[in-house]
């Protein structure tokens, strides 16, 4: 296989080359021999959210692992750029099947080299929202139920975005998709709807649930690691923005996910057989129009009329989440 | 057939319960827990399509990967199906031939591995169960030399659920017939692939052209594979046609799985009153054994071959096939659909058939339709008839009352 240069980053204090950190500390991405998971080149758009969501999990589970990774993917996006005959962008062992099978593929993998005694090499699954809540929900919750040997991503950037952005079982209420379109009466996808899997696959008390964004890819590494030091189905749900999907510039998508956590609208937390263990506490918290405003998908929120309602509820939703996780320390009097 | 299976050692398998393919499974479960198949994960899981995944997962993972299901369940497995033969993965599957609803319905016909024939599976279809025994240990064999994954067909409840003594081949032999599984390529940290791409149009013609031309080369390992067979359990194993008294014969009925024996009989009772009538089971489905069967019908024969399925709004499934391979040869060809979820096909209705058809002594007499169902209950289509104009009318009643 053609190996590709690797490219060296450095920036910031807390970024990914700095010299003043122990190496233990350092991002996997500041190595030089790092896997390089996948390769630039791919076919992904700009500033795609889960490209590098991908980047990041992959490389540390392979520095993880010691090299020692199988990776089952799900049709999708992530797929789809990265695959295009004869071209392939991934440098670990990967295997396509079908879009709704992911995590019973990847319980097969686990299976057979439990068979073969070979469990030294580990498994991820990976799908996107619509590959993992929906299509592919039975399969994983079979997965998740077995305690099968697998870590299983799910980059979620709630749509489908793949088939031309329409709505799934983890687009936000308000969002408009193609499916949701915004009529007077209908502002987008409806209220009281949705699933967040997160919280459904603590309900199978699996050793390990996490949830993380790309806006903290130190954390998101962490998590890999941590997750690969467990047996037995572990869960990581990733919020991937997409600015195709989202509508916003390629150069927002690391800022989008960040006001996402910030306002209380994505929880970051992590969880061990169905308990909550840690949350990543809010340290700037912004009102939910921060983040909404800057995204096309919410647009109709603010013109052609400022839609107050509607706002209220998408706070309201943000503010119990942050009570539910304990988002924001109490105040030391 | 669970010991059989067994005996192959295979390294994975996965089922979700229907029936009639549950006890096979149940008896592989106890074999794995009794520590009497080793190095074998059993894995239980949440649907066939789960199933099936699972097997394509572990045999992209190198393992030796079976399955066993049924009717809906096969249906339910469909995207998996075209898959696992588009990545050229050699899974081995039973399947428990039966019917599929609506109206539900447990009981054994073909309908279920026929809806599924262009899917890229090799078929196999057993006669009776010492076929079945055998056609497995074969069918793993041939699925791991070609790379494509084999089905072997058996009637649902006829065959799984029959006791009938067979020979099981013993562990040392079936051992020296079937290596360790040697994967084409494999996911494998070490040196890793990529598997299962995007392929646009430029060249997936020449992927599907591909798999079309290894299908056919099952064509020539089959016999190959059937004749080594012989060789080292001391048995004839099916290949891919059996001819039955055709030689002479003015009549032959072509039929696929356990009919076949019923119809032996039959044709057996019917030589012994001079009548020269014949049979040709096909053993080989996918891919279809053209010329084997060309080579076993000759010109003047006349052919019925009996279905087990059918396409609605067409035909015979079969059929098709058969009329493909007999192209420009004089062998006038009618279809009979029989045995329907589960409906009996007993000596007395095939007796008639052919008899009805013309293979008196003196030769043919009549020409029998194109399609024909055999033992159609005409009296229930009336009574059913019935029932419906007479619902329709109380509706018509009721509406009217409503107006008023």
């Amino acid at each position: 296989m053609a190996v590709q240069r690797v490219k060296f980053y450095q920036t910031g204090s807390f970024a990914v080359g700095n010299r003043l950190l122990d190496p233990a500390m350092r991002s996997v991405q500041a190595d030089r021999s790092r896997a390089n998971a996948i390769t630039s080149g791919h076919r992904a758009c700009r500033g795609c959210g889960e490209a590098l969501g991908a980047r990041y999990v992959l490389d540390a589970a392979m520095r993880a692992t010691g090299g020692k990774l199988v990776t089952v993917n799900a049709t999708g996006c992530l797929e789809v750029f990265s695959t295009p005959y004869p071209e392939s962008a991934w440098q670990v062992a990967w295997l396509h099947s079908l879009f709704g099978n992911a995590p019973a593929v990847a319980a097969g993998v686990a299976a057979a080299l439990r068979a073969k005694g070979r469990t030294d090499i580990r498994v991820i699954g990976q799908a996107g929202d619509g590959g993992t809540v929906d299509i592919g929900f039975g399969c994983l919750s079979g997965l998740f139920e077995r305690n099968d040997d697998v870590l299983f991503i799910c980059y979620d950037n709630q749509g489908y975005m793949n088939t031309g952005v329409q709505r799934s079982g983890a687009t936000p209420p308000a969002a408009r998709t193609t499916t949701t379109p915004v009529e007077d009466e209908a502002p987008g996808n409806r209220f009281g709807q949705g699933k967040f899997v997160p919280f459904i696959a603590m309900a199978h008390e699996i050793p390990y649930v996490a949830t993380a964004t790309i806006a903290d890819l130190r954390d998101l590494e962490a998590k890999v690691e941590r997750a690969m030091q467990l047996r037995g189905a572990r869960y990581l749900h990733v919020l991937v923005p997409c600015p195709l999907g989202w509508g916003t510039d390629a150069s927002e998508t690391i800022r989008i996910a960040r006001l996402a956590t910030e306002s209380g609208l994505f929880p970051v937390f992590e969880a061990e057989h169905g308990e909550v263990t840690d949350v990543s506490p809010i340290r700037h918290r912004v009102p939910v129009e921060e983040y909404l405003r800057r995204q096309l998908r919410f647009r109709h929120l603010f013109e052609p009329t400022r839609r107050e309602d509607l706002i209220a509820r998408i706070q309201a939703r943000a503010d119990a989440t942050i009570l539910r996780f304990g988002l924001i320390a109490e105040k030391e009097s | 057939m669970a010991l059989t299976v067994a005996r192959c050692r295979p390294e994975v398998i996965c089922a979700y319960p229907i029936s009639p393919q549950t006890h096979i499974v149940e008896g592989l479960s106890a074999l794995v827990a009794a520590g009497a198949l080793t190095g074998c994960e059993f894995v239980n899981v949440e649907s066939e399509f789960a199933a099936l995944s699972v097997a394509i997962g572990a045999s992209a993972a190198g393992a030796r990967a079976y399955t066993a299901t049924a009717s809906q369940g096969l249906l339910f497995m469909a995207e998996a199906l075209w898959n696992a033969s588009g990545l050229g993965l050699p899974i081995v599957m039973t399947v428990a031939n039966r019917a599929i609803g609506a109206p539900i319905n447990i009981w054994n016909d073909h309908s279920d591995a026929m809806a599924l024939r262009d899917c890229g599976w090799i078929q196999l279809y057993a006669q009776d169960n010492q076929e079945a025994a055998d056609l497995h240990i074969l069918a793993f064999r041939l699925a791991e030399e070609l790379s494509v994954p084999v089905m072997v067909c058996m009637d649902g409840f006829v065959l799984t659920h029959a006791f009938e003594a067979i020979d099981v081949p013993d562990q040392e032999r079936v051992d020296r017939y079937l290596p360790p599984y040697r994967p084409r390529q494999v996911l494998d940290p070490q040196a890793p692939v990529t598997i299962g791409a995007m392929v646009g149009p430029e060249a997936f013609t020449e992927v599907k052209y591909l798999a079309h031309q290894t299908q056919l080369r099952a064509l020539t390992v089959i016999p190959r594979l059937a004749e080594e067979f012989a060789t080292v359990f001391g048995r004839r194993c099916p290949s891919l046609v059996s001819p039955y008294r055709t030689e002479d014969a003015d009549l032959v009925v072509v039929a696929l799985g356990s009919v076949l024996g019923t119809l032996a009989e039959t044709i057996d009772e019917l030589r012994d009153e001079g009548r020269r009538v014949g049979a040709l089971g096909i053993t080989t489905f996918r891919p279809f054994p053209a010329e084997a069967v060309r080579a076993a019908l000759r010109d003047g024969q006349r052919v019925i071959v009996l279905e087990r399925a059918f396409s609605i709004g067409s035909g015979g499934v079969v059929s098709q096939d058969l009329r493909a391979a007999l192209d420009g040869r004089d062998c006038p060809l009618s279809t009979v659909v029989a045995g329907l979820g589960g409906r009996p096909v007993t000596r007395p209705s095939l007796r008639r058939l052919i008899t009805q058809a013309g293979s008196a002594p003196d030769g043919p007499t009549a020409v029998p339709p194109p399609l024909e169902f055999l033992d159609l209950d005409r009296e229930l289509l009336v009574r059913g008839a019935s029932v419906a104009a007479r619902s329709a009318a109380e509706r018509d009643e009721r509406s009217l009352r409503n107006e008023r």
